[in-house]
Order: C-alpha cells, then sequence, then structure tokens
C-alpha cells in the first residue's frame, strides 16, 4: 500500500501520457515537484491517521500498562475483549448510551432537521431569522454548548425555576439521575444536529431541478406529497451523507458528556470509556484500544457506504 | 395545488410554529448571554429565571483579567490559523495532482482521504498520546524536549486528520472546472508548480476561502484534542480552559457564562460576518462537486 502511494505521478505519468494529445513530457524537477506535492500531506495523513489507527486495532490485542517501554508489550489474544464484556459494567451503559443516541438521532433529530428544511425552504417571512436560529448551535463548540445548557437543566437552573422547585433536596436532578441524564443529554445534542441536517438538506434542495416541482404540482400534488415522493427521493446523496453523519456523530459522542459531568453516572459512551482506560489513574491501554477498536468497527459500515456513494459510479 | 384562503392560514400556522421554533432554539443562548451580564449577588437572591436588576461588565473583567480567557483566546486562535493554513495549502497541492493528472491511483487515494478523515478521534489518539510522549522536539518549542504537551503537536494533529476532508472537497471542486484551462498552460510549457500557482490556485480561492471559514471554527471549537494532547493549564485554548472554570469557581455561573460567551461570540462573529462561506463549506462536502 505505502509503495503504491509514494510514487504515484511518476507511475501517473506514462499512463496519462499516452491519453492526452499534447503530450507533456515530465522534466526532471517537475516529477520532484509533482512527487512532492503528493507526497508530503500523504505522508503527514499516514503516519499520524491510518498509523495509529492500525496501532490500536493491534493495541487491543495486548497487554500494556503504558509505564515499561514498547518491549513490556504482551500479546492476549481476545483476553481484553472477554474482560470488558464481563467485568466493566460501563460498557453496557456505554453501549446502551450510543444505541439510544443513534435512535434518537436517526428517528427524531434528523426527521425533524429535514422537516425544517422543508418549511424554511417555502421562504415564509421571517426565514432569515428562522434559519439562522437553527444554524447557531452549530459554530457554538460542544464544550461551550455543555455550559450553555448546563445553565437550563441544572437543579438550581432555568428549567426547574420555571417549574417552580431549586430546592436541592426536591427538586427534579436532570444530571444528577442516571435514569434521566442521558434523555437530557438527548436533547441538548439532538439542538446542534436537528441545524446541521436543516443546512444540508436546504443546500440539497436548492440544487433540485425546479421542472420537477412544477411538473409534479401540474400533477396535482401537493407541496407535502412532492416533497416526500420527488424531492427527498431525488437527493440520494444528501440523504446517504445525512446517514452518515447521523451514525458517526452519535458514536463519536464525548464533548457533550465529558464537559457535562465528565461522562460517568449514566453518561457513559464508547468515546468516553476509550479516554477514561488511557487517562485515569489506572491506565488499561489494552481496554481503552479495545473500546476504541469496537467504536471503529461501528463506524466502519457508514464509513463503506460513503466511501461507495462518492466512489462507485465509473470513478468519477 | 391548494389556492385562496387556506394556503394562507395554513402559511401564519407555518409561520407562527417556525417562530415560536426558533425562538426556543436560541433562547439557552440569549439566556447565557444576560447571565454574563448579571451580578452574582444578583442571581442568588432572585433566582436564575428572573428579570436582572442591574446589569454590569464585571463578570467580562473578571473573566478577562483573573481568569486570562483572553490567553486562552489567544491560544485557540495560535492553533487554528496555522493547523488551517497548513492543512489548505497541502490539500490543495494534492487535490490539484489528484484532478490534474488522474490516473488509476487517484480514487483509491481519495479514498484514503476520505476515509481517513472519518474515523473517530478516539481511534488515533492512544497511539498519538504515547509517542507524542517519546517524540524529541528543540528546547524553545517545549522545555522538557517532548512533542506532548505543545501546540506544535496539536496542530500537527489536526492538519493530518483535516488533510482528508480538505482534499476530499477540493479535488471534487476541481474537477468541476474544465481541464481546458490548464491546457493553454501546458502549451506554453509551464511546469508543475506554474500550473498550480498561476492556474490552479486562484481557480480555487472561493473554495478556499469556505474552507477555510469552516475548519477555522471547527479547529477552533475543539475540545478533546486538546484535552488529551495539552497538560500544562497556559497552553490550553479556550474551549477546555472554560472546563477548568468550571471546575475551579464551582458556583460562580455568571462568570463562567461570561466565559462561555467569551468564547462562542468570536465563531458567532465569524458565521454573521462569512455566513455564505461556511454554509458553502458544509456543504462543499456534501454535493458532489
Amino acid at each position: 500500500m505505502t509503495s503504491v502511494i509514494d510514487h504515484p505521478p511518476a507511475a501517473a505519468a506514462p499512463a496519462k501520457k499516452k491519453k492526452r494529445k499534447n503530450s507533456h513530457n515530465f522534466s526532471g524537477s517537475d516529477r520532484v515537484t509533482l512527487g512532492a506535492f503528493v507526497g508530503v500531506p500523504t505522508l503527514i495523513h499516514i503516519f499520524l491517521v491510518w498509523i495509529p489507527a492500525v496501532c490500536t486495532i493491534l493495541l487491543s490485542f495486548t497487554f500494556w500498562d503504558g509505564i515499561g517501554g514498547l518491549s513490556s508489550i504482551k500479546w492476549v489474544g481476545f483476553t481484553n475483549y472477554r474482560q470488558i464484556f464481563t467485568l466493566d459494567d460501563n460498557l453496557h451503559i456505554a453501549i446502551r448510551n450510543n444505541i439510544l443516541w443513534l435512535v434518537v438521532f436517526a428517528f427524531i433529530a434528523s426527521p425533524l432537521g429535514i422537516l425544517l428544511a422543508y418549511y424554511i425552504d417555502k421562504n415564509l417571512k421571517g426565514t432569515q431569522f428562522y434559519q439562522t436560529s437553527f444554524y447557531l448551535p452549530l459554530v457554538i463548540s460542544l464544550a461551550v454548548t455543555g455550559i450553555i445548557w448546563d445553565n437550563i437543566v441544572r437543579t438550581d437552573g432555568v428549567l426547574n425555576s420555571i417549574l417552580g422547585d431549586t430546592n436541592p433536596d426536591t427538586a427534579i436532578s436532570w444530571l444528577g439521575d442516571p435514569n434521566k441524564n442521558i434523555w437530557v443529554v438527548l436533547v441538548i445534542a439532538s439542538w446542534r444536529h436537528i441545524g446541521y441536517v436543516m443546512l444540508l438538506y436546504l443546500a440539497g434542495m436548492k440544487s433540485v431541478d425546479p421542472s420537477l416541482r412544477e411538473a409534479s404540482a401540474i400533477d396535482g400534488a401537493t407541496d407535502w406529497y412532492t416533497f416526500r415522493r420527488v424531492i427527498i427521493p431525488s437527493l440520494r446523496p444528501v440523504n446517504v451523507i445525512i446517514v452518515v453523519i447521523t451514525v458517526i456523530e452519535s458514536l463519536r459522542a464525548f464533548d457533550l458528556v465529558y464537559i457535562l459531568n465528565r461522562g460517568t453516572n449514566g453518561l457513559q459512551t464508547l468515546g468516553v470509556e476509550v479516554f477514561q482506560n488511557i487517562q485515569g489513574e489506572s491506565a488499561r491501554l489494552g481496554w481503552g484500544a479495545a473500546y476504541a477498536t469496537m467504536l471503529f468497527l461501528i463506524c466502519l459500515g457508514p464509513i463503506m457506504v460513503y466511501l461507495y456513494q462518492n466512489f462507485s459510479k465509473g470513478n468519477d | 395545488m391548494v389556492t385562496g384562503q387556506k394556503s394562507k392560514t395554513g402559511a401564519r400556522i407555518t409561520i407562527g410554529f417556525l417562530f415560536v421554533f426558533s425562538l426556543i432554539w436560541i433562547l439557552p443562548i440569549l439566556f447565557t448571554i444576560l447571565q454574563s451580564f448579571r451580578p452574582f449577588a444578583d442571581v442568588v437572591v432572585k433566582g436564575v429565571w428572573s428579570w436582572p436588576n442591574h446589569l454590569t461588565l464585571d463578570n467580562y473583567f473578571h473573566a478577562f483579567g483573573q481568569s486570562r480567557m483572553w490567553l486562552f483566546f489567544l491560544n485557540s486562535v495560535e492553533v487554528a490559523v496555522p493547523a488551517v493554513v497548513i492543512t489548505l495549502f497541502l490539500a490543495s497541492l494534492i487535490a490539484f495532482v489528484l484532478s490534474r493528472y488522474e490516473s488509476r491511483f487517484t480514487v483509491p487515494m481519495l479514498m484514503l482521504f476520505t476515509a481517513g478523515n472519518l474515523l473517530p478521534p478516539q481511534l488515533l489518539y492512544i497511539p498519538l498520546y504515547r509517542a507524542f510522549l517519546h517524540i524529541w522536539v528543540p528546547g524553545f518549542i517545549n522545555q522538557n524536549h517532548k512533542l506532548y504537551d505543545t501546540q506544535l503537536g496539536l496542530i500537527l494533529v489536526h492538519v493530518s486528520i483535516q488533510i482528508g476532508f480538505a482534499t476530499f472537497v477540493l479535488t471534487n471542486y476541481l474537477r468541476t472546472i474544465p481541464k481546458e484551462i490548464s491546457e493553454s498552460a501546458l502549451v506554453d510549457g509551464a511546469n508543475v508548480w506554474n500550473h498550480y500557482w498561476r492556474i490552479i490556485f486562484p481557480l480555487l480561492r472561493p473554495a478556499l476561502a469556505s474552507l477555510g471559514v469552516l475548519m477555522t471554527t471547527w479547529i477552533y471549537n475543539d475540545f478533546f484534542w486538546s484535552l488529551v494532547l495539552l497538560k500544562t493549564g497556559n497552553k490550553r485554548p479556550i474551549t477546555a480552559a472554560l472546563s477548568n472554570l468550571q471546575g475551579e469557581f464551582n458556583t460562580d455561573y455568571n462568570l463562567l457564562a461570561a466565559g462561555a460567551c467569551m468564547a462562542f461570540i468570536p465563531t458567532l462573529i465569524v458565521f454573521f460576518v462569512a455566513r455564505k462561506h461556511f454554509v458553502a463549506g458544509l456543504t462543499l462536502g456534501s454535493t458532489k462537486g
């Protein structure tokens, strides 16, 4: 793989020359330039993304306390996975939370975003204001989002003030109750996700051929029917993007829960568990790596779908 | 098509629905801004959901001064700006080659970059963190000669991940521009560098502007990487520094609100000034070309 990637221009050039009418002979310096143009970014990307990714997967099959040198790494097969599944209560909560996240994003937040795009696209009075409101969460860091929402949902926050009870003993503890807090976090995460989906869909809808809508209208279809049966199916690339973003964002979940309560007490996610096993007091690199690998395996599906969507049609 | 009275009523209902919904949407943000101008004592007495007696800038003075938010903001800029400039430059080089000298390696290369960008950051973090602890850097970058706990390390990681997205977007963008534009340069015998710099780079400017706005926001907003790759409090970007504020002054939510405002107001300004670019940057990657 690497040998292929290191020298594509050199290999590419002769193949291309035959096809071109104005065949250009690369001079020596041009070859060096092309090599550098491709080589430098590719090497950086491979060294800092792909090699670490492979290392993590390998590390998940080993035992290493991180203190001894690389020679103290012991191969242990699937032990880390077996231990996590049998010993680590966090795993079940993390998996439950990631699945809940995905389900809420897929069946509530993303459809709501699409629905909003449908209404915003009608260009009603005040449309700029609505659009801006829904976009704003997108430009705010998730860490800051956590702080903003903490004002609302903490025990003496806005929500409980409106409900009329901010007494720490009797008020509803939105973040402290492990049965409730994940739902609160999902509302916050959706606050951001809905705008994201809406933005992508609106942009997609602008690219739809207007004659499609006209034809449908002439046939007597309502706007809503046209949207569901004509526009949504014609936006296949955008639909794929939304599926991919929905899955990947719900799996990556880290910043928000970490800011709200360090991802503990009911707010564990796979992403948090990777961190906790590495940065925590008792560094169990194998466990952290195993969590990361599981995360990767689940992400693999949407990544493949996305690649297929973008690169399948005749290499174009 | 529905016409007349019925559609008018429908439009009014829709407008009402959208209006209420968008107000609810920005309420948490507006509330945080209001909170940041209220004195702590006022809130303690009257509760958070109350009309303020008077407004003050004290929280901002405190955040600027004692809590050094200004320093943390500059830290964020010092990471985001170089990272974005380097990413865009490197990605434009490779996008130029991939779109103008297509070969059987073009698609596999694009897949490598695109997939790399989609990998969860947690998958990369353990080896990078361990390696950065052992990579030597000169003393003027870090006194203990480790790449870990340096802004350079953070920049490197951002560049390597974002190159994936930028390459994908820029290559698709260049593919929509007819190759004939390049032909004249090739006839004139321009070398590869001149082809890139005189012809392709100017064409790329709109896409670079959009990507630049988007990526600056992303990197500025990053929390995860600064949390795991930095240790020294003074080096932290504003997003990570805020969580310190959260820990230290657990009760002064007004100060925290001021800090949060200082963290997100720059991105709001960028959004309002360069909104077209921001939206275009997000959608460049989602629609082919």
